[in-house]
């Protein structure tokens, strides 16, 4: 099974490196958010009662980081209807004997490129000036955080890949992700938004997550061991979901 | 057959071909109002900050779906033409005595009148929200017709892509590219409010910038000439700058004789 | 329609030396010379990238050629590029359509850029979905239809202005043996009763043999036969015989009888085959075969193909063959 995650994962990341235009709009969107929030909007850490410490670029940079992290499923989750659409995924189906490992496979390559991504744009943050107040401790917490949110990710596109097996997966796994994600507070803390949003934010969990990584840069703790009750059961759930995604594919014939 | 007719026959076509994709069509049209949505009432606070021109984020952002909506509709357009060039559709198109000029335009009179119906659900979007529009009955027909103007530009410049590529794959490979030159512009903030001096500079030198004050002035301002006239004018050169690119590229693709 | 002086149709195809040099890639066409008479149809035949799109393209005006000249219905291909379109269709490669417009809008766009009025856009789109067998799928989108369905929409899209010259790029080239017969009906029934020229590219021997009442056979962007099938066999081909010995153990010497009558070629499993030489009988290979005193279970003498001109022309066989060329479309 491990050979096969290996052989999945390693075609996926050679494409990525290999093929620019695999690689670059996983990584252009969380650049083009950074850029673009934390450039343009820095003066919002004025609006009275925002208090963060470490400043807007880090405030937007947890952002980022959940929203690539979560993302970079969706661009897997592409591949592998792509796949399933030009029949790549039969040979692949015919030739695994442990045909787990192809869905491991495709969460390993989510992993790779997303810790490929997120390391140059955690470069370019530093680059304007980003600053961190959390230590090594709360940083390693906050790339676990990102690696599991990673892996729900990529294990839900997975799932609804491998039911569709069209080109036609994109909006249906891409729509949900977007929705938790932004209808969080992206721009400003939750006690900060008001009205409908604040409702909607106030039940989203990804509002937890997200206060958790921002927590994380600030060198505190609030709502990090909250995000983690969240996502690593989702991790679980989610796991499931792709495994009987698998077995759908594997009764369709691929 | 003038070319009016021959641009107006290939225009339907590529509108029809538009509305049988539900799929695009839901993205270009939804996009747009849920990110209005979001981030008017996510930044809603920060209409507080000293300086912020307008009381309300809303009306400040009411006008960005206008612009989205043209860059969505135009990449689309440019999508479906390199799909025309790969299946050798465009061949056959250039084997009629249509005239190349009305070949190249079709696409684009099917793109403007696609983004000219989805501008219309934009405005009712953002007046149902509460947005107030200053420069009120007589502003709307300037809005729409500058923004048909933006799609135009974005529609050039991805019909010379797609001719460059001849392919669609080449077109979307494009499009975070044209995402870049939305969020490195005033969309989101006043220019002299944004903080970082490296993103101010971006964003002055970024034409997007002036377009979309041009377009904003007439929501939160009403009629402000020097805003306008930036603006058209920003629409004016790009357009021109991209069609004849579009142009250049058009004659290297259709060697026709 | 262009009308000669006298009043006939003036629809033939005069090619003088043409040649396509692209930019970055050798000659895809070097120089050809051909005739097309009025009303004739014309088989080009060659593997892929052997030049045949290529030159399809320059004298549809898609390509300017880069030396020579071709007159298509008595129209430079390089100077009277609009005149030349009106009276020419195409069915180029792959049958070149909108999956997300039905037959039906298909054939009124095609009408109104050839400048049909709004009823006879109508009517001849009628007529054409009529003919072709389409009626039925007429306001079905394309992306539903069958291989064979969209080349038949192609071709009633070539038609739509009754054009003099048809030109059809590899028409039936994966189609089913069924559909690619109704073809066969269609393209031929366009020449004999309705006098069109047809310039019909193929990579298929059995498509130019059946259809083509004249064949040009290119490779490496030249021609290196022309006239019609027949004369094409009659000229260059020899007969193959097989033979398959009633006793395996007496191969060794029915081969050596063989060998002195033409070269060993490939033949069925368990036979033994030759191409008979030039001045070879058959009666004189059985009386050999008797002299010698083998016995022989199945013996067959099987007439020239286009495949044995080809291979005779070219020194290369056509089925299966794959020029490594880059060619426009």
């Amino acid at each position: 099974m491990i050979a096969v995650a290996l052989a999945v994962a390693w075609r996926l990341v050679y494409k990525a490196f290999t093929l620019p235009s695999f690689l670059l709009p996983a990584l252009l969107f969380p650049m083009i958010f950074f850029l673009g929030f934390a450039g343009a909007l820095g003066r919002v850490a004025e609006v009275p009662g925002f208090r963060y410490g470490p400043g807007y670029e880090a405030f937007q940079f947890a952002f980022v980081l959940l929203q690539s992290a979560a993302m970079a499923g969706v661009f897997t989750g592409f591949n592998i209807a792509h796949d399933f659409e030009r029949g790549f995924a039969r040979r692949l189906l015919i030739a695994a004997p442990r045909r787990s490992g192809i869905v491991a496979g495709y969460v390993l390559a989510t992993m790779a490129r997303w810790a490929v991504n997120i390391t140059i744009v955690f470069v370019v943050a530093m680059l304007v000036g980003m600053s961190i107040h959390g230590g090594p401790v709360d940083m390693f917490g906050l790339l676990v955080l990102g690696f599991t949110l990673n892996v729900v990710g990529a294990l839900w596109a997975a799932g609804v890949a491998m039911r569709l097996r069209s080109a036609q997966a994109g909006p249906v796994m891409q729509l949900p992700i977007f929705l938790l994600i932004f209808l969080a507070p992206v721009f400003v803390p939750l006690d900060l938004l008001q009205g409908w949003i604040h409702a909607v934010a106030t039940v989203n969990p990804f509002t937890h997550l997200l206060a958790a990584a921002r927590s994380l840069l600030a060198g505190g703790t609030s709502d990090v061991a909250l995000a983690f009750a969240i996502v690593v059961p989702l991790a679980l759930v989610f796991a499931v979901w792709a495994l009987t995604g698998l077995r759908r594919a594997e009764a369709a014939g691929g | 057959m003038s070319v009016a007719a021959q641009i107006g026959h290939l225009g339907s076509r590529a509108f029809l071909r538009s509305l049988r994709q539900p799929g695009a069509l839901f993205f270009s049209l939804g996009f747009p109002l849920v990110f209005l949505a979001v981030v008017a009432s996510g930044l809603d606070r920060a209409s507080d900050l000293p300086g912020f021109p307008d009381d309300s984020f809303l009306d400040f952002m009411m006008v960005v779906p206008f612009v989205h909506g043209s860059l969505f509709t135009a990449i689309n357009s440019a999508v479906e033409l390199g799909r025309d060039i790969e299946t050798g559709f465009l061949n056959r198109l250039a084997l009629t005595p249509a005239r190349g000029i009305a070949l190249m335009l079709g696409n684009l009179a099917g793109a403007v009148a696609l983004a000219l119906v989805q501008f219309s659900i934009y405005f009712a979007g953002a007046a149902v929200a509460g947005a107030e529009f200053e420069a009120g009955l007589l502003g709307v027909p300037v809005l729409f017709a500058l923004a048909a103007m933006i799609a135009v530009a974005f529609g050039a410049v991805g019909m010379a892509i797609a001719l460059r590529t001849g392919s669609s794959d080449g077109v979307q490979g494009m499009f975070p590219l044209f995402f870049v030159t939305l969020f490195l512009s005033s969309m989101n903030m006043p220019r002299d409010l944004v903080e970082a001096d490296w993103f101010r500079w971006v964003a002055t030198v970024n034409p997007v910038s002036y377009l979309i004050e041009g377009l904003r002035s007439l929501a939160i301002s009403g009629w402000d000439p020097q805003a306008l006239a930036l603006g058209f004018g920003f629409a004016v050169t790009v357009i021109a700058a991209s069609v004849t690119v579009a142009t250049l590229a058009f004659r290297d693709r259709l060697t026709r004789t | 329609m262009v009308e000669k002086a006298d009043g006939a149709r003036r629809n033939d195809i005069a090619v003088h030396g043409l040649a396509k040099q692209f930019r970055k890639g050798p000659r895809a066409v070097d120089g050809i010379d051909l005739y097309v008479a009025p009303g004739e149809i014309y088989g080009f035949l060659g593997p892929n990238g052997a030049g045949k799109s290529t030159t399809v393209h320059m004298l549809t005006t898609l390509l300017p050629p880069s030396a020579g000249t071709a007159r298509v219905g008595g129209h430079d291909v390089a100077r009277e590029g609009p005149r030349v379109r009106t009276i020419i269709g195409a069915a180029l490669q792959e049958a070149a359509l909108d999956p997300f417009l039905s037959g039906r809008n298909h054939l009124r766009l095609q009408g109104a850029l050839h400048r049909l009025s709004r009823s006879e856009r109508k009517r001849r789109g009628d007529e054409l979905l009529e003919r072709v067998g389409l009626t039925h799928a007429a306001d079905r989108r394309v992306q539903t239809y069958s291989g064979g369905m969209k080349r038949r929409l192609d071709l009633a899209l070539a038609l739509v202005h009754h054009p003099a010259i048809l030109f059809l790029d590899e028409p039936t080239t994966g189609l089913d043996p069924q559909s690619r017969n109704a073809l066969w009906v269609e393209v031929a029934r366009l020449a004999r009763e309705e006098g069109v020229t047809i310039f019909l590219t193929t990579q298929y021997l059995e498509e130019a043999d059946v259809l083509a009442d004249r064949v040009g056979i290119i490779d490496r962007g030249r021609i290196v036969a022309e006239g019609t099938p027949a004369e094409l066999k009659a000229e260059i081909g020899r007969p193959t015989l097989q033979v398959i010995p009633a006793d395996p153990e007496e191969r060794g010497r029915i081969a050596d009888v063989l060998d002195r009558f033409g070269e060993p070629v490939a033949g069925a499993p368990g036979s033994l085959a030759i191409r008979l030489n030039r001045d070879a009988d058959l009666t004189d290979v059985v009386r050999a075969l008797d002299t010698e005193g083998v016995r022989v279970e199945h013996l067959e003498l099987d007439a020239p193909s286009l495949d044995d001109v080809f291979l005779a022309k070219t020194g290369h066989r056509l089925e299966g063959q794959e020029a490594p060329e880059p060619v426009a479309g």
